[in-house]
């Protein structure tokens, strides 16, 4: 899979706390077998509401590093909310911290969420409303933002750090490489020797 | 010194450790339904792979269900794709599902312990965050995205961090008309959305030594609602006796062995854990919440807080949520007049939680002008109630009886708000447009409070219900 060392990209802000899945992708739009389409779904009862919702603002339209607030993701497991989000153009994402249902779909779609101080999202979210064509680049690999003549230190799991700029956030390939370890831990365990 | 369950469990599943550094977890039971499957399914077929262990999954059907008229195909197009896809999937993989059809049809985490496929020492999966409501026997239960589903097909494992381990003690004993509901909504307020992440809750002490396990699961089921993406108690009688009989348990001589290997996972009196948390039962009273998150609660006795009474950097969220909600800071959540009321989902669409409200709703009748619908959470709950003639109590009382699904929890069927619908609801989210209705309004509560604002049209202190007070 693609190392995933180097995001550049426009920013959208969306400084926000406790954004939870069902904000980000409502029920109505799981009614559905695949996740194509979906993109356009991203947001859209706050988008509808709001006419000033980043997600609306003609300047952010091509925004792919996203800037969040506090347990984004949080409340339903559904991988849609990150499909949407991903679909919509969203490349990687600086919040204050994550949910972790929500951080483990995006890693595995190869989307970083890394966390900053929020002094330092909150200084980004403004100049990025100030000057929405700002470029902004997430360095993976040295766990920087930067932007301008500005350089945020951010930090993520090592685990899914390793795993995007390793290029091994194919967690499947991984996993189905130990089949014969899986084989051996499950005959160790009591109830698979029983009947289900 | 002694391990704790989680950690106990968590090192019998261990497979290895990965490139990553992150645990190859293996999952003893992995559970799926018809939202976040289909796109598993599909990875499997693009990659030419077959389910590792499809005896260790099981399927059913119940967030797109229609709970009045469930006659094929459905109304609504997309839904009967999503049903047809996973009827599809399963036959194809080889996955026993339980359809319709099927009597042991419900919401995914009500029919795993109903069948007994929830067991104490399990790592148990499901494409969904309430996942954690197994946790109630002891298991390591949580919910998982749907790459994740394509793995736990594909492999039976998981790529994990492991979390830490907080342990909630609740000391002390429960008031009449005080809930297991009320409970978990205190521990959010009192933890926060977010206190839980990274971290896996135990939850112990005497009052989640008495509760029966349908509290202990709804207890569980809303640890993800505190940012846990697990919460379990540890296996004792109670969940022994639960689980007694149960088709997919070990029968006779054998259940007696297995019941003594889950007593021995539980947590030790020496056990260690990386946090601890006190909290007093005499402290929780009928809880509801007022805004957009599960943490924004208050006894039904207390006003919303002022503003200004919140830590600074929730100030902003906190105004969001009353403005959206349209309450106002310093004034009682009492009162509030309702439009909707709902008794069901997997946190309190049980056989107890049922019984309960039709105790409330006996010989009353709900209020003019407001919907009420009782919707079981599974096809066997709908008939032990029937059989002990709950549905006669709440149709006398003006509530609908419905078919069993997740109905108006998250309101992916017909079951929703309409517009700025106020709803007094048993479920586990408040959160913006959750119940179908993009400015609809939840208020969460115990089953029973909603039997009680469904009667009064309003939010109102069960308690006076229960025992009228003698002046």
């Amino acid at each position: 899979m693609t190392r995933i060392t180097q995001i550049t990209g426009t920013g959208i802000p969306l400084l926000l706390d406790d954004i939870d899945t069902d904000r980000i992708i409502p029920a109505r739009f799981l009614r559905c077998v695949s996740f194509e389409g979906i993109g356009e779904h991203a947001f859209k009862d706050d988008r509808e509401q709001h006419a000033a919702h980043p997600f609306n603002l003609e300047h952010h339209a091509d925004g792919s590093i996203l800037v969040a607030g506090r347990n984004f993701g949080c409340g339903s497991s559904r991988e849609h909310a990150p499909q949407s989000l991903m679909r919509w153009g969203v490349k990687a994402i600086i919040g204050e911290s994550f949910a972790e249902i929500f951080f483990g779909n995006c890693t595995s779609l190869g989307v970083p969420c890394v966390t900053a101080e929020r002094p330092a999202l909150e200084a980004l979210a403004k100049l990025i409303q100030a000057d929405p064509p700002l470029e902004i680049n997430l360095d993976l690999q040295a766990k920087e933002v930067r932007y301008a003549d500005t350089i945020v230190p951010v930090d993520i799991a090592a685990s899914a750090h390793e795993a995007l700029v390793s290029g091994q956030w194919d967690f499947l390939s991984q996993l189905l490489d130990n089949k014969d370890a899986i084989r051996q831990t499950a005959s160790r365990l009591p109830y698979m020797n029983a009947s289900v | 010194m002694t391990s704790n369950l989680f950690n106990k469990v968590w090192d019998q599943h261990t497979v290895g450790t990965l490139p990553s550094g992150q645990t190859q977890l293996f999952i003893g039971l992995h559970l799926i339904h018809e939202v976040t499957s289909p796109q598993a399914f599909e990875m499997l077929r693009e990659r030419k792979l077959k389910v590792m262990y499809p005896e260790r999954t099981f399927a059913t059907v119940d967030h797109i269900v229609p709970t009045d008229n469930q006659a094929r195909p459905f109304a609504d197009g997309l839904a009967e794709q999503m049903m047809s896809a996973i009827e599809v999937n399963c036959d194809e993989f080889g996955i026993t599902l339980f359809d319709l059809k099927d009597d042991r049809q419900g919401i995914v985490h009500i029919v795993g312990p109903e069948e007994g496929l929830t067991q104490p020492g399990l790592t148990i999966a499901c494409g969904d965050s309430h996942t954690s409501t197994h946790g109630a026997f002891g298991a390591i239960a949580f919910g998982i995205g749907t790459s994740q589903v394509a793995y736990v097909l594909a492999t039976q494992t998981l790529a994990m961090n492991k979390p830490k381990v907080r342990r909630i003690e609740v000391t002390g004993e429960l008031a009449s008309g005080v809930y297991a509901k009320d409970v978990i909504l205190y521990i959010i307020r009192q933890l926060g959305v977010k206190g839980g992440i990274g971290y896996a809750y135990e939850y112990a002490g005497e009052v989640f030594d008495r509760m029966n396990m349908e509290e202990r699961m709804t207890v569980c089921n809303m640890s993800i609602e505190g940012g846990a993406r697990c919460g379990y108690v540890n296996p004792d009688e109670t969940t022994i006796e639960y689980l007694r009989g149960r088709p997919h348990v070990p029968q006779g001589d054998a259940f007696d062995k297995a019941a003594d290997k889950w007593r021995a996972l539980a947590s030790g009196s020496d056990a260690t854990f990386d946090d601890e948390v006190r909290f007093s039962a005499d402290q929780i009273e009928p809880t509801v919440t007022w805004g957009i998150n599960p943490a924004q609660s208050v006894g039904i006795s207390e006003n919303i807080p002022p503003v200004d009474e919140f830590p600074a950097d929730e100030q902003t969220g906190v105004k969001e949520a009353l403005e959206y909600m349209s309450l106002e800071a310093g004034k009682p959540i009492r009162g509030q007049k309702i439009d909707v009321a709902f008794i069901g989902s997997c946190t309190n669409g049980r056989i107890s939680d049922l019984r309960e409200a039709a105790r409330i709703a006996e010989g009353n009748k709900v209020a003019s002008g407001v919907k009420a619908i009782v919707v079981p959470g599974s096809q066997k709950i709908l008939k032990q109630a029937e059989s002990e003639g709950l549905h006669e109590i709440f149709q006398a009382a003006g509530f609908e009886w419905r078919a069993a699904g997740c109905s108006m929890c998250l309101a992916m069927n017909p079951d929703k708000l309409q517009g700025r619908e106020v709803s007094a609801s048993s479920s586990n989210r408040n959160f913006k447009g959750r119940q179908g209705s993009p400015t609809g309004r939840t208020l969460l509560m115990s089953p029973a409070m909603v039997t009680a604002a469904a009667i009064e049209g309003a939010v109102t202190d069960v308690r006076e219900m229960l025992s009228p007070v003698t002046v």
